[in-house]
């Protein structure tokens, strides 16, 4: 369905990655903010917290992240689509309601601008050593979806699509923004809001009584009720039948946690997002994310001018991993280079779903700066040499 | 055209920030290139020399740093001390006449100069130092349209204050067309 118009500012802004990731929020329906500010992400708290009175919504500064990622939940179950936005040491403390979110199927969307680590690092400058942490940080099996934007454009659009991938698959959606994304400004273009799309809340069609809150049909994701309409709702970070009681046995929890797991894992073609260049033929694929990806064009420009054959892939959705695709390029390739903002995260995905086939070349680097794309192109020409 | 890489320096509190903003606004906006400005992020900012970048393109921009700027423009002396040695081998130097006196100078570096600070003081508002420097940098460096940066100041200054800020834009525009005469 198209966007609700009071939330679409439409047309053509010089926009910082925060400003225009807020207003992807609002163009998708976003009416809920909680968070406790953080640099590199305070733009984002700041013009939403500006913002959502304007059009019936509400914005409330928590005393902390672990409030903030527990009051969004709560909005979000009494009909509201809501955010929260931090940056590394808060996405730490975030951890325990981001598996609450997983555990209870609550549909909602966290924004990490990530910052040079560990502990307070480098806050006013880019990393990507969160990546990890996005997908594993909480304890338990779960699976999220996460995404990476590349432009202060891309950062309106991903988050748009972070809130249709969480009312669609009812996970907790993270958008992995870096502090460069965040504070580079660009165009960003705003369509008017009958060219979005947004999906509306999976509300169950049946009756007060017939209604169970989580049965599923054949995509494995059950449908939603508001608390307060009539129906009976239970909601619990236990182990929980299709009625949401708590049932402390194995029978229960293998019922339970394979769904939470597969609904994603059966399902990650069709959640995968990703761009390709010059695959056919390619010796090289570099695979990137986020502002890493962008640079890293420019390696690989510096290394195809020297006559290497580079194909690149870059990942928007970064999770679930894309392994299906990761797969055949192994059959096609010869050698796979990841540069990212961090000593080896992602790599060891592509290390993993290669599986040997095809060597997995880090190009790392600690954060507080881009990679400079002739390290890049050096690690291309190199490894390309090595597979001749 | 090349990317051009430009760096906007002075002291917290001088509008640098906003004089990048409006170039790289007129760039992306009005002039239909693409421009991406990234400004110096940190809590020893404040009061102390500040900057703003600036890459102008034709393309798609990749890198989006500047590390040798084609063009500065400077108004405290600190900034001039600390920026322009990073200047590329014969680049321009746009400079406030009164706050910046341009010595070393940078190998090769073209040097235009202007009494914003006096032209701004006429207009009866110092505050507008910054427009004075935008319109003058429009006009000796001739990277983007003067229509495209005017507009670009008409939409980036506070309601109230567009009129005496296109003033200042056009004072500053006229001073860089006199000394090219």
């Amino acid at each position: 369905m198209a966007a609700d118009p009071t939330g679409v500012l439409t047309g053509q802004h010089y926009l910082d990655g925060n400003h225009a990731a807020c207003e992807g929020a609002l163009a998708a329906g976003c009416r809920f903010a909680s968070g406790y500010p953080i640099t590199p992400s305070t733009e984002i708290v700041e013009r939403i917290a500006a913002r959502l009175p304007r059009m019936g919504g509400m914005f409330i500064q928590m005393e902390d992240e672990i409030a903030a990622s527990i009051t969004l939940q709560g909005a979000v179950w009494g009909g509201k689509k809501a955010l929260t936005v931090t940056s590394g040491p808060g996405f730490s403390l975030m951890m325990e309601h981001i598996g609450l979110a997983a555990m209870t199927e609550c549909p909602c969307v966290f924004i990490d601008v990530q910052r040079g680590g560990p502990s307070t690092g480098l806050p006013t400058l880019p990393g990507q050593g969160d990546m990890m942490q996005a997908r594993w940080g909480s304890h338990g099996d779960y699976e999220i979806i996460a995404l990476c934007p590349e432009s202060p454009q891309e950062c309106f659009d991903t988050t748009i699509e972070a809130f249709n991938l969480a009312e669609q698959w009812r996970v907790p959606v993270m958008v992995m923004m870096d502090e460069c994304v965040g504070h580079m400004t660009e165009r960003v273009i705003i369509p008017s809001a009958d060219k979005l799309s947004v999906l509306d809340r999976r509300w169950t069609t049946k009756k007060p009584g017939e209604y169970r809150p989580f049965d599923v049909g054949a995509d494995l994701v059950p449908d939603m009720a508001k608390a307060g309409d009539g129906h009976r709702l239970f909601v619990t970070g236990l182990t929980h039948d299709e009625r949401g009681y708590p049932v402390m046995n194995h029978k229960a929890q293998e019922k339970l946690v394979r769904r939470l797991v597969d609904k994603i894992r059966l399902n990650a073609d069709k959640i995968a997002h990703y761009e390709e260049d010059q695959i056919d033929g390619a010796e090289v694929v570099v695979i990137s994310y986020g502002i890493t990806a962008r640079v890293a064009q420019r390696g690989v420009q510096i290394a195809r001018d020297k006559g290497v054959k580079v194909g690149t892939m870059r990942l928007i959705v970064v999770w679930p991993f894309p392994e299906t695709r990761i797969r055949e390029l192994a059959q096609k390739t010869r050698a796979f280079v990841v540069p990212e903002l961090n000593y080896g995260q992602m790599s060891l995905e592509v290390e993993r779903v290669a599986a040997g086939k095809v060597p997995t070349v880090l190009v790392p680097h600690g954060g507080g700066e881009v990679h400079d794309p002739e390290v890049i192109a050096e690690a291309i020409i190199k490894a390309a040499r090595s597979v001749s | 055209m090349a990317v051009t890489e430009i760096k906007f320096g002075g002291f917290g509190g001088q509008g640098i920030i906003l004089a990048g903003m409006i170039v790289g606004k007129a760039a992306a906006l009005y002039d239909n290139k693409e421009a991406t400005l990234t400004q110096a992020f940190g809590p020893e900012a404040r009061g102390s020399a500040c900057s703003a970048q600036v890459v102008v393109s034709d393309s798609r921009i990749l890198y989006p740093y500047v590390h040798r700027p084609h063009i500065m423009m400077l108004m405290s002396q600190d900034a001039y001390t600390r920026f322009s040695p990073e200047l590329a081998k014969g680049g321009t130097l746009v400079i406030e006449e009164d706050l910046v006196n341009p010595v070393p100078l940078p190998e090769g570096a073209v040097v235009y100069k202007a009494p914003a600070t006096r032209i701004a003081e006429e207009l009866g508002r110092r505050m507008v130092l910054n427009i004075v420097m935008v319109g003058f940098f429009a006009s000796v460096t001739k990277l983007l349209s003067a229509e495209a940066v005017r507009k670009a100041v008409q939409d980036s200054v506070p309601k109230g204050t567009i009129d005496l800020n296109l003033k200042a834009f056009d004072r500053g525009f006229e001073w860089g067309k006199k000394i090219a005469n």
